[in-house]
């Protein structure tokens, strides 16, 4: 089910503005790549990118090549619809449909998409991404409430139970917790370490002990000045970009020395 | 919350500095000041005015609210501080504003009422002027509540779609050139005056079918042209609320952008587009002036065909009815403006029950 990504020579613009310079990366099935770097330095507008989100935005195009296996996301022929539904997506402040309850909620993707499904595979797939989400147990006795009504790091649960009931082989996570409380942020945590088994996950992040935490790979985004575009620096195995990273500007970021 | 501050005022480390001479008590005046000096200052007032001999409701007010403001500004002064006083002074002003605002609001429905229940009963409100002298003591307005009805009933249906459709267009899709003209187009359509409007929709008439072949529909079209642009302002603002968040997550979900804006954007605006287009649909429903130039004013039978003769409607017959000038005339324009109020004020309780019925259940 999960897929590799794979990025070469990717420039994103807006309008103008050129925002990331000549982004080159690979992305591997079953593990999590974290981004991390300061703010404004293109790590979230790179991950829009990938599930061709960022074109929601006036005035925003890209440059380059986004594979998925084998398929070019921005080849000529591509629905951006069906590309989200491949590479799901979760975003910085839970964002739940206020006028639906939560089983509503978790099968937002069929339901928009006036798809037709019985009413036993609705409740299991409820379900199923409800416990995929480590989120069945709270919820499974008021299933028509409102979703709006949970807290917010349950929300954010049902966030990611929404994203992963439309099955995608991608999971982009836009900094998941950085609105959420230590504990939903541990519970976040402990939920992409279990999604890792079946998807690909890439989550942006500020939290530096989160990225050392849940992430395989690291990613470390930089600015090349004001008003310049951001850079991908370096990327590689976790431990070794916080133990001993090859760049100095990657030690200075990660030692707290800037940023 | 008083004893801990002088605690802690005393508590003061005696090797510190010396504790601030500022004291946090001051002076107040006791709860039952501000409605005591209120009737007292009444009292004056009332005394001073009959002694003159001037007792009106007005003077009496106007005394009563300049005498108290300064009284209790100066006791507070004397007694609280110059802030306090600032505070109970502008207090009165705000309160005296709004009961001037609502005398007029008060004033305008006791008329009404009292003018109009006299007449309003069951038979005015089923029977119509057809056969009926302008002085004889009989008829009534339901032809003109089912031309109110049938006229701003088509004006909605004509409007509701383009108007919402439009407002979509502008927020959803809209891009450039075309959206900057229409809002601009839009602009200038919301300060049409109605008689344009009326005139507009006559020559378009008299271009199609001729001289004098008027009826109901072009009354509607001309209610239309006027509710049109309220309803896509109204709307637009309404969609603009709506969490750019929202159309993201499901964006995300892989949910095409027409659905999203049937499924999401629209159920999450609904409540504040039915008010939007109810608060429009009152505006155009008390229009006279287009519906004298298009529906005509002197029908007095029931006619439920919008295509077909003259409407008349309940603005229109409270204006024929005054200029017949009788007093029996005024009583049927009073208890036709009654209605009317009525008519609206049920649009408005039709609106809040459809917007709660739709409107997200955000409770926990």
């Amino acid at each position: 089910m999960a897929k590799r990504i794979d990025v070469s020579g990717l420039h994103v613009f807006y309008g103008d503005f050129k925002a990331v310079e000549d982004v080159s990366m690979t992305i591997e099935p079953r593990s999590v790549t974290a981004f991390i770097g300061s703010s404004g330095c293109g790590k979230s507008t790179f991950l829009r990118t990938l599930n061709r989100m960022h074109e929601v935005t006036p005035g925003a195009r890209v440059q380059g090549k986004v594979m998925l296996d084998d398929q070019d996301v921005y080849g000529p022929d591509v629905d951006p619809v069906a590309v989200r539904r491949e590479i799901g997506m979760v975003f910085q402040r839970p964002n739940p449909f206020p006028t639906m309850s939560i089983y509503d909620n978790v099968i937002a993707g069929a339901k928009l998409n006036n798809q037709r499904m019985p009413k036993a595979k609705a409740d299991d797939l409820v379900e199923r991404s409800l416990r995929g989400a480590n989120l069945w147990e709270e919820v499974k006795d008021r299933l028509t409430r409102p979703g709006a009504g949970l807290s917010g790091g349950q929300q954010q649960r049902l966030c990611i139970a929404r994203a992963i009931a439309v099955e995608p082989a991608v999971l982009l996570m836009d900094e998941p917790c950085s609105a959420l409380d230590p504990i939903s942020t541990l519970a976040i945590e402990d939920l992409i370490a279990k999604l890792k088994e079946n998807y690909t996950i890439v989550i942006v992040t500020h939290n530096m002990q989160q990225a050392a935490r849940v992430s395989d790979v690291t990613a470390f985004f930089n600015l090349a000045g004001t008003g310049k575009p951001g850079r991908l620096i370096e990327m590689g195995e976790t431990n070794k970009i916080f133990t001993k990273p090859e760049k100095k500007e990657t030690e200075n970021y990660i030692t707290g020395r800037f940023g | 919350m008083t004893t801990t501050t002088k605690g802690s005022a005393t508590e003061m480390p005696g090797d510190g500095p010396p504790p601030s001479q500022k004291s946090l008590l001051t002076g107040s005046l006791p709860r039952y000041a501000a409605p005591a000096l209120l009737a007292a200052t009444a009292a004056l007032a009332a005394g001073v005015l009959l002694a003159f001999g001037a007792l009106g409701i007005a003077q009496f007010a106007v005394f009563t609210v300049i005498a108290y403001a300064v009284v209790i500004s100066i006791a507070s002064r004397v007694v609280e501080n110059r802030r306090q006083a600032t505070d109970r002074l502008v207090t009165t002003i705000v309160y005296a504003c709004f009961g001037l605002a609502m005398v007029p609001l008060v004033s305008l429905l006791w008329t009404v009422l009292s003018e109009g229940l006299a007449r309003l009963d069951l038979y005015f409100l089923t029977v119509s002027m057809n056969g009926v002298t302008p002085s004889m003591d009989a008829g009534g307005v339901y032809h003109a509540i089912v031309g109110t009805i049938a006229i701003t009933g088509l004006a909605a249906v004509i409007s509701i779609p383009i108007g919402l459709l439009t407002s979509i267009y502008l927020v959803e899709y809209g891009q450039g050139r075309l959206k900057q003209a229409i809002t601009f187009f839009v602009d200038v359509m919301t300060g049409i005056p109605s008689i344009v409007a009326g005139l507009f929709v006559v020559a378009l008439w008299m271009m199609i079918f001729g001289p004098g072949k008027t009826n109901g529909a072009a009354g509607a079209i001309a209610l239309s042209v006027l509710m049109i642009p309220v309803v896509v302002r109204s709307c637009e603002e309404m969609l603009r609320l709506v969490p750019n968040e929202l159309r993201e997550a499901s964006y995300a979900l892989g949910v095409p952008k027409w659905l999203t804006v049937v499924k999401v954007v629209l159920p999450t605006a609904i409540a504040g587009i039915t008010t939007g287009v109810m608060l429009a649909l009152a505006r155009v429903i008390g229009e006279t002036a287009p519906l004298i130039l298009t529906a005509g004013s002197s029908a007095v039978a029931i006619n439920w065909n919008l295509f077909n003769g003259q409407m008349m409607s309940l603005p229109v017959f409270i204006y024929s009815q005054v200029r017949m000038g009788g007093a029996i005339n005024y009583e049927r324009a009073w208890a036709a403006a009654l209605a009317l109020i009525v008519v609206v004020m049920l649009l408005f309780f039709l609106a809040r029950l459809v917007s709660r019925f739709f409107a997200p259940n955000l409770s926990r």
